[in-house]
C-alpha cells in the first residue's frame, strides 16, 4: 500500500515536471509545486530583513512566517512589494512602524516570491498569485 | 511555582531578545537636530565650499540643499534601481574649488547583459544640471542580483581615487578572482586612468584597477585623520561584519575566511584565519549591518575626538567606537532607535552629520 502511494506521488511529480500545461500544474497540491524561483528572489532581496525562516527582526521587521497580515491582506502585500510601504501595520498583534523600499522587481518576480512566501514556514495559499494579478495592483 | 514559571518566561524572553540585538550600551547624553528633512534614503552626501550639501537619494536623485531649499540636479545617467542598487555615494575632488569635479557611484545598466553593476562617474554641475560627464569605471558583467554594490568613494592624501565594489551576491566566483570585478577595493587616478604601480597592473588578465580583494560588501570607507590610512568596514553575512585597514594588494579573505555564517545559520567555513589573508581590525557578531563611516577629528565633541563612528542599519543607531592601540576597545549606541543610519560625514563646521533613512540628515549634538 505504501509503495503504491509512493508510486502515485512519483507519477504526479514526473507528470508535474513534464507538464507544459501550467493550469494542470497549478491545480496540483501545493506540496509538489516548485517555488524555487520565488525562493531565489527571497534569498536575494528579502532575507536581510525578514531572515532565513521568515521570522523577521523583533521591533524592526515583521515576520512573514505565520503572518496574519500576509494572509489577510493579500493585495496590500503585493502593493508593498511593488511600490514599497511605510507607516504602522499590525502583524500577529504586534505593531511595526518601519519602511520597506520597492526593490525594483518585475510583476513575474513579485508573483513568484509571493507564491513562495505564502507557501513556506507554515503558510499555505492554494490560490496562487499570477503575474496578471500583480500587474493590476495600483499604487 | 508561578513565580518560577514567570521567571523562566522572562529568562527566555531575555535570551531571545539578546540573540537578536547586540550588547552595546546606550549613551543617552546626546541628541540631534534635523538639518535636511524628508529624505527617503540619503545614501551619500557631501558639503560644498559654500556649506550647502549635495545629497544622493538612492532612488536616483541628486539634491542640492542650500538655504533650506532643495533643488534637484538634472542630467543624471541611467541608474539601475533594484535591490540594494541605485544612486549611491558622492564626493568632491580634493581641488573642487579649482576644477569643479564631483564624483559619484551608482548601479548602472550600461553594457550588453541584462541587469546592472557598480559604476563611478565624474561630472560638473552647471545651472543645476550635470555636465562634462565622464564614466570612469563600470564593473562587469551585469547581473540582475540585488546585492552588494559596495560603492563608497574616497580620495587619499596623494589624490588617488579609491572606491569599493561588493561581490554582487556571487561570493564563490568574484572576490578571490583577480580577473573578475566585484568584491574589491579599487584605485584610479582622478581622471579614471589606472596608475601603473597598482598591485596587479602587470598580472595577465587581472583587472588592473584592483587595489585589494576578498571583500564582501564594503559600505563604509574613510581616511584616518592622522595616519591617512584607508579604513573600511563591510557587511558580513550573519555575523562577521568587519573593520579593515586597506593595504596595497592584500587579500581580506571573503569567503575563504569569515567570522560569519550563512543567513540560514549553516556554516560557510570553519576557518577564521589563514596565512596570506588579512585579519579584521574588529568584527561584529551579531551583525549591526554597518553603513557610513566617519572619524571625529574636530574639537566639537570633547573627549570623543579620535573616535570612529559607524552607522547601524539593522539596529538603528550610530555606533561610537573608541580606538586604542589599533583596536576597538569600547562601543556605545548614540542616537539609539533613530532609524536606519546610512551615511555619516563630519561637516566643515566640525559637527557630525548623519543621513538616516526615512528621516533626513541630522546634526549630532552631545548634551
Amino acid at each position: 500500500m505504501k509503495k503504491n502511494n509512493f508510486g502515485l506521488l512519483l507519477f504526479l511529480l514526473v507528470f508535474a515536471c513534464n507538464s507544459s500545461d501550467k493550469k494542470t500544474a497549478q491545480n496540483l497540491n501545493s506540496q509538489v509545486q516548485d517555488f524555487s524561483e520565488g525562493k531565489a528572489i527571497y534569498d536575494d532581496f528579502c532575507v536581510n530583513c525578514h531572515m532565513a525562516n521568515g521570522e523577521g527582526v523583533p521591533k524592526a521587521f515583521p515576520p512573514i512566517a505565520k503572518s496574519d497580515y500576509l494572509k489577510n491582506y493579500r493585495k496590500e502585500s503585493i502593493k508593498g512589494l511593488k511600490y514599497g510601504m511605510s507607516g504602522e501595520i499590525t502583524v500577529n498583534g504586534i505593531k511595526y512602524n518601519s519602511v520597506m523600499a520597492s526593490q525594483g522587481l518585475s510583476n513575474k518576480e513579485i508573483a513568484n516570491v509571493m507564491n513562495y512566501i505564502t507557501n513556506s514556514w507554515g503558510n499555505t495559499n492554494t490560490s496562487l498569485i499570477t503575474e496578471e494579478e500583480v500587474s493590476k495592483v495600483e499604487r | 511555582m508561578t513565580i518560577r514559571i514567570l521567571s523562566l518566561y522572562f529568562l527566555l524572553l531575555f535570551t531571545l531578545n539578546s540573540c537578536a540585538q547586540d550588547k552595546n550600551p546606550v549613551n543617552t547624553k546626546n541628541s540631534f537636530e534635523v538639518i535636511v528633512p524628508d529624505l527617503n534614503n540619503p545614501w551619500g552626501f557631501t558639503f560644498l565650499p559654500d556649506n550647502s550639501i549635495l545629497i544622493n537619494e538612492k532612488e536616483g536623485k541628486i539634491i542640492h540643499f542650500k538655504n533650506k531649499v532643495k533643488t534637484e540636479i538634472t542630467g543624471l545617467p541611467d541608474i539601475y534601481v533594484r535591490g540594494q542598487g541605485g544612486l549611491l555615494d558622492i564626493t568632491l575632488h580634493p581641488n573642487y574649488s579649482e576644477n569643479g569635479w564631483i564624483y559619484f557611484s551608482y548601479a548602472s545598466p550600461k553594457g550588453e547583459n541584462k541587469g546592472g553593476n557598480t559604476a563611478i562617474m565624474r561630472a560638473k554641475i552647471k545651472n543645476n544640471t550635470l555636465v562634462n560627464k565622464e564614466l570612469l569605471y563600470k564593473a562587469e558583467p551585469n547581473t540582475t542580483r540585488g546585492q552588494h554594490f559596495g560603492s563608497r568613494i574616497v580620495f587619499d592624501k596623494n589624490g588617488y581615487l579609491f572606491f569599493t565594489i561588493g561581490e554582487r551576491g556571487q561570493r564563490d566566483i568574484n572576490p578571490q578572482d583577480l580577473t573578475r570585478d566585484c568584491g574589491k577595493v579599487y584605485r584610479l587616478n582622478d581622471d579614471g586612468t589606472i596608475p601603473n604601480d597598482n598591485p596587479f597592473y602587470n598580472i595577465k588578465n587581472a583587472k588592473k584597477a584592483i587595489w585589494s580583494y576578498g571583500h564582501r560588501n564594503p559600505q563604509g570607507m574613510e581616511l584616518h585623520p592622522e595616519t591617512k590610512a584607508i579604513w573600511t568596514h563591510e557587511h558580513g553575512p550573519k555575523g562577521g561584519d568587519e573593520i579593515n585597514i586597506i593595504k596595497k594588494g592584500k587579500n581580506y579573505g571573503w569567503p575563504v575566511i569569515t567570522y560569519g555564517k550563512n543567513y540560514s545559520g549553516t556554516t560557510i567555513t570553519n576557518e577564521t584565519a589563514k596565512e596570506g589573508m588579512e585579519q579584521p581590525l574588529h568584527y561584529w557578531t551579531p551583525s549591526i549591518a554597518p553603513s557610513g563611516m566617519a572619524f571625529i577629528s574636530s574639537n566639537k565633541y570633547g573627549d570623543w575626538k579620535g573616535n570612529l563612528l559607524v552607522g547601524s542599519l539593522k539596529f538603528s543607531y550610530l555606533d561610537r567606537c573608541v580606538l586604542k592601540d589599533g583596536k576597538v576597545i569600547k562601543e556605545e549606541r548614540l542616537l539609539d532607535n533613530i532609524g536606519r543610519v546610512r551615511s555619516i560625514e563630519q561637516g566643515p563646521d566640525g559637527f557630525i552629520y548623519v543621513g538616516v533613512e526615512n528621516l533626513g540628515i541630522v546634526k549630532l549634538i552631545r548634551t
